[in-house]
């Protein structure tokens, strides 16, 4: 069993960050992961975009086309990915960027306004955590304590900043159980 | 030592310091130089030196002024960077001095991209600089592997004193995994008071020593060429390293895939086999010394009708398997270069085109 998960949006995101503490996270549940970035020539602000691979066997090909999820954190990453993604994938929709919904409907649309969360947790930076967590809530890949823990351990050089990153995980996780709620 | 995430680069950092390399020189280029990044945090923690060079041509001498005071030393670049630094591989490997040079290798010819390729086989199994010389060259095809691999480097370039190359990609060098790092191997140099130039005072052999690249007597130049290719013939014998993948079936193909690309061919070998279909792999680990004899056994085996080299390339590790495989088989080549990596699927229509 094989999942590939595709976070996107623009450089200064926190994309790569996420994506690596969601493959951290995996790997200390015992998954062979792999966390493969696209990295070319790039400008700040830029866009940036990176593949993390769960697997419960040794991973082969680290070049992934067809993604089973997609975080798409701003609107061309949802354009430029969202036909890629395996049908029963889900497709995480920043909101608060992003107008619009995909036209998909053999996927799952988890659609969070994760800028304005953050912006109420106390800082718009926090959004990559509270898609992070928000995404790993709706799809349960990885246990929602161990992934919180990765998140404190990460900031452990930042105190100041871990209670604002505790708060956003929980923000993200409580929203998409809401959604979960309100599907089921 | 619990698993841990990291960037190969940064992973191969992390084995040098392990492997007990206090001397890091190096001139920053992408696709590597994050190894850099960590080494310079990292080496004053451990008593060691990281110095940027000037330029890679600079960065090659400072290599060889540590490698021949007996000093462990490492630099990594990428791509047009070993091309500069060439001419003082050719040096150190002439001097017989003990060095590790990483590429993390880029697509060429020229400036080229920055995406991952391997199109420096030639260079690195072949020669790159001038003269009668080898690198013993490794190809890890991930982060735990290239760990490995450094820190085996330091050994090997002490007891064959010379040039040891890891030969990656530009995807091993950025991309995370799981790794565990093997004991530390902060062994001495044993072979160090024969030849190094480590100064009287720190030796016990009282022997004056000379680390030089320069026999203008032909007999002095023909006695240090023979005693190269001595350890190039005992490296043959003793350092091969390869790993068969599929090969307790009735294969019907063969493929010869190294580092980044074995990986994707693994995957296309798995799929296949869903399909009834049975493919084995070798995988040359050393790219010099080259698996000859495996990849003939393997290419022979009565259920395989062909063999196939699979490259980020135009086409270069598949000339040694010619030459291995010695007419027995038909052998083809698929090869991508630009940065773009094939994907399993494209590799499974190439196989199913041979079949």
């Amino acid at each position: 069993m094989q999942t590939e998960i595709k976070f996107a949006g623009f450089g200064g995101q926190g994309i790569l960050l996420s994506a690596k503490l969601l493959a951290y996270a995996a790997m200390k549940q015992g998954s062979f992961v792999a966390w493969i970035p696209s990295y070319g020539p790039e400008m700040r602000g830029g866009t940036a975009y990176c593949t993390v691979v769960i697997s419960d066997r040794l991973i082969g090909s680290p070049i992934i086309k067809n993604p089973t999820h997609l975080v798409a954190m701003n609107l061309p990453s949802l354009e430029k990915f969202e036909n890629d993604v395996k049908p029963g994938g889900i497709i995480f929709i920043n909101s608060s960027l992003i107008p619009v919904t995909s036209k998909r409907t053999d996927v799952t649309q988890l659609v969070v306004p994760v800028n304005d969360i953050a912006i109420k947790a106390g800082s718009v930076r926090a959004a990559n955590i509270v898609a992070l967590s928000a995404f790993a809530a709706k799809s349960e890949l990885v246990d929602l304590d161990l992934l919180k823990a990765c998140v404190k351990e990460e900031f452990a050089a930042k105190a100041k900043i871990i209670p604002l990153n505790m708060d956003a995980f929980d923000r993200g996780v409580e929203i998409a159980r809401a959604d979960q709620a309100q599907t089921a | 030592m619990a698993k841990v995430l990291m960037k190969g680069n940064e992973a191969i950092g992390e084995a040098a310091i392990r492997a007990g390399c206090k001397n890091y020189f190096a001139y920053p280029i992408t696709p590597q130089s994050e190894v850099a990044e960590y080494l310079v945090k990292r080496l004053p923690e451990e008593g060691g030196v990281f110095l940027q060079g000037e330029s890679e041509v600079a960065v090659g001498y400072m290599i060889f002024g540590a490698a021949g005071a007996g000093e462990r030393v490492m630099t990594t670049s990428s791509s047009p960077g070993i091309s500069l630094m060439s001419e003082a591989i050719s040096y150190i490997a002439a001097a017989q001095c003990p060095a590790v040079f990483v590429n993390i290798v880029r697509g060429g010819p020229g400036l080229g991209g920055i995406l991952p390729s391997q199109g420096d086989y030639f260079q690195a199994t072949k020669g790159g600089g001038h003269g009668d010389y080898h690198l013993l060259v490794m190809a890890p095809d991930g982060v735990q592997e290239a760990v490995e691999m450094t820190m085996q480097a330091f050994t090997l370039a002490e007891k064959y004193r010379g040039p040891v190359m890891i030969m990656g990609d530009g995807l091993i060098g950025q991309m995370m995994e799981p790794v565990e790092f093997p004991d530390d191997l902060k062994t001495e140099p044993t072979n160090k008071d024969d030849w190094a130039t480590s100064g009287m005072d720190f030796r016990k052999s009282k022997k004056r020593n000379l680390v030089k690249s320069l026999f203008l007597d032909p007999t002095a130049l023909n006695d240090n060429n023979l005693a190269l290719k001595a350890k190039y013939e005992q490296m043959k014998k003793e350092e091969v390293q390869f790993e068969l993948y599929n090969g307790d079936t009735d294969y019907q193909i063969l493929i010869t895939s190294y580092g980044t690309m074995s990986r994707v061919c693994r995957t296309a070998i798995d799929m296949l086999k869903e399909e009834g279909i049975e493919v084995a792999m070798l995988r040359p680990k050393t790219l010099f010394p080259f698996p000859e004899k495996a990849v003939f056994e393997a290419a022979c085996k009565d259920s395989c009708k062909a063999v196939i080299s699979i490259e980020m390339s135009m086409g270069q590790m598949v000339e040694d398997v010619e030459r291995c495989v010695k007419g027995r088989r038909p052998v083809e080549f698929y090869g991508e270069c630009g940065g773009d990596i094939p994907s399993p699927e494209k590799i499974i229509d190439i196989i199913k085109g041979l079949l």
